[in-house]
């Protein structure tokens, strides 16, 4: 039987906590940013998918690094908190940044495909019936591209759970306050005898996984009996 | 409703160059595909921009490249149909016929979802799905969701060209009766010249991407009589049928026709019958084979390419012929000869 310490339920608790508010936070920028790159022209398109494509070919320990850089002391953005007196590094605050830019190139080409297979007729019908540009994308994008956004929002949940190289780097691992599952698993198998409590926290792991990959599969089959 | 369109838009392949004012309620714009017929539709609507010029409806600019006004396509209240119905997948029946309406000014919401309901025939469809609609009611809908965002001018873009010949022929009425009864214009896209007869008043005709004058739609038929590949089809209405040895016979003007098929009930039924499948004779000849033979005259002779079309004064109605240039010299066909037109109980084919 599996037996799990109190501090692998925290370990637990709080990686779905960093995987839920890193997709809650990402999602409007998500659909924002697919949304341009699909149904708008504008300067500098091609460098905006470059620079959101960007964390998917560097390897997250560069990522954490940079965002290291970004939010340390003595980053410009950290110095900029720290005189409002918010301080993110080495806190579940920086995982979750992590987390988010991560995951957001997968979060964006899954809502992007979503609004590739709408039809472009029905938002020119849309249009001349009277709706602003707005109004098309609150009553006919945003529906026809629930599919694109809960795959995107799955893979993005999935992709946090497992996030180790940008996490370790700006949070930390910091039991009860930044140590993740993969973290917490790291940890057990460094050192001796750890390897029992490492395994039963990847069953963990796994079981999560899958519960996300079913509950995915449900709700975009329920959609296609909508649509 | 009057139409000024003075626009220039160029692309890769070729470019569109209208100046053209168009007046009536019913217009068509007949072109083949790729002659530019789509492109003036999206530049109706707003959702493409010409390279520079004018459109003008009734008045109000809706573009103006020198006065620097390009309305958006919600603030045109310019209404389309397309070829494939493109309605809301996420929505009702109902949800989509009201799409446009709930975007209506109320002070415009001349058109409600009722007397659409009945004029169309939807209320069995209301409460379902859109997507497990057939064809025609799909096109029907569609024809309804435009109706009720009540627009000044409703755009036709081939709407039923997705349609098999049947449902097409019974779409025609409540197209035109449903813009009649509502008083809402409408420009009709087509490459069918029998859709634009049935269904317009004038036609503009568009061939890569420039136009003539508008025309009547019989003129821009006969007028292509030579080149089209089918002749000219004559139209008929015919209606009470009376069934004789397997034959249907019907009274049309003074001469009883004699047709083959099944009839559709008593009610008004079109036929069509090509100006090729008519045969004339100078003699009136002893046995034929052919069903109908009727005495009649020429009326006019249409220019047609190498051939010459000949229209037939048959009393009170007139069919149109079309014979090689040889055939005319032969038969000495001039205005006035009397002939025999001699046509086939099957040469007549039902439309819808």
């Amino acid at each position: 039987m599996i037996t799990l310490a109190p501090a692998d339920y925290t370990a637990i608790g709080l990686s779905i906590k960093i995987a839920v508010t890193a997709v809650g936070i990402s999602l409007p920028f998500g659909f924002a940013v697919a949304y341009l790159v699909t149904f708008t022209r504008f300067r500098g398109k091609v460098l905006l998918e470059a620079v959101v494509n960007l964390p998917l070919t560097l390897p997250p320990v560069v990522i954490g690094y940079l965002l290291l850089l970004l939010l340390g002391r003595n980053g410009w953005l950290g110095r900029l908190l720290d005189g409002l007196g918010i301080r993110i590094i080495f806190t579940w605050k920086a995982a979750v940044i992590a987390c988010a830019v991560v995951g957001f190139p997968l979060m964006v080409r899954a809502i992007r495909i979503g609004m590739e297979a709408i039809d472009l007729r029905l938002i020119q019908a849309s249009r001349t019936l009277g709706a602003p540009w707005y109004d098309t994308l609150a009553s006919v994008i945003l529906p026809l591209s629930r599919r694109g956004v809960i795959a995107g929002s799955s893979l993005m949940f999935a992709r946090s759970l497992g996030e180790f190289g940008a996490t370790i780097i700006v949070a930390g691992n910091i039991p009860g306050v930044t140590q993740t599952i993969p973290l917490a698993i790291y940890d057990y198998v460094a050192s001796p005898g750890g390897e029992p409590m490492a395994a039963a926290l990847c069953l963990v792991s796994i079981t999560i996984s899958l519960a996300v990959l079913i509950l995915h599969e449900r709700l975009s089959r329920r959609d296609r009996g909508v649509a | 409703m009057e139409l000024h369109l003075s626009l220039t838009k160029r692309f890769p392949s070729f470019s569109l160059a209208l100046d053209q004012r168009l007046q009536g309620d019913r217009i068509g714009v007949f072109g083949p595909s790729g002659s530019g017929k789509s492109t003036l539709v999206n530049l109706l609507a707003g959702l493409e921009r010409p390279d520079a010029g004018r459109i003008v409806l009734d008045g109000e600019p809706l573009f103006d490249s020198a006065g620097g006004i390009n309305l958006p396509p919600e603030k045109r209240r310019i209404a389309i149909v397309f070829q494939n119905a493109h309605l809301f997948p996420h929505l009702s029946v109902r949800d989509n016929l009201l799409y446009g309406w709930k975007r209506t000014p109320e002070a415009l919401r001349g058109i409600g979802l009722e007397s659409v309901v009945e004029a169309l025939r939807l209320e069995e469809l209301l409460q379902r799905g859109v997507t497990n609609l057939s064809g025609g009611e799909k096109q029907r809908v569609a024809l309804g969701r435009a109706l009720l965002a009540n627009p000044r001018l409703l755009l036709m873009d081939e709407p039923l060209s997705a349609l098999d010949d049947t449902l097409r022929f019974q779409i025609i009425p409540y197209l035109k009766s449903v813009s009649e009864r509502f008083r809402i214009p409408y420009l009709y896209i087509s490459h069918s010249l029998v859709e634009m007869r049935l269904l317009t008043e004038q036609v503009l005709a568009i061939s890569r991407g420039d136009a003539t004058a508008p025309l009547p739609p019989e003129e821009l038929a006969l007028q292509r009589m030579g080149t089209s590949q089918v002749g000219f089809i004559n139209l008929l209405r015919l209606a009470e049928p009376v069934r004789s040895d397997g034959l249907l016979l019907y009274r049309w003007g003074d001469v009883t026709l004699q047709l083959t098929g099944e009839p559709n009930g008593t009610s008004e039924t079109l036929y069509e019958l090509s100006s090729r499948d008519i045969i004339l004779c100078r003699q009136h000849p002893a046995a034929i084979s052919a069903r109908n033979l009727l005495p009649c005259r020429v009326a006019r002779i249409i220019p047609a390419g190498r051939k010459v079309g000949v229209a037939l004064d048959l009393g009170d109605r007139e069919l149109v012929a079309e014979v090689v240039a040889d055939a005319a010299t032969e038969l000495a066909i001039e205005p006035g000869a009397p002939l025999y037109a001699v046509i086939k109980a099957s040469a007549f084919r039902r439309l819808g």
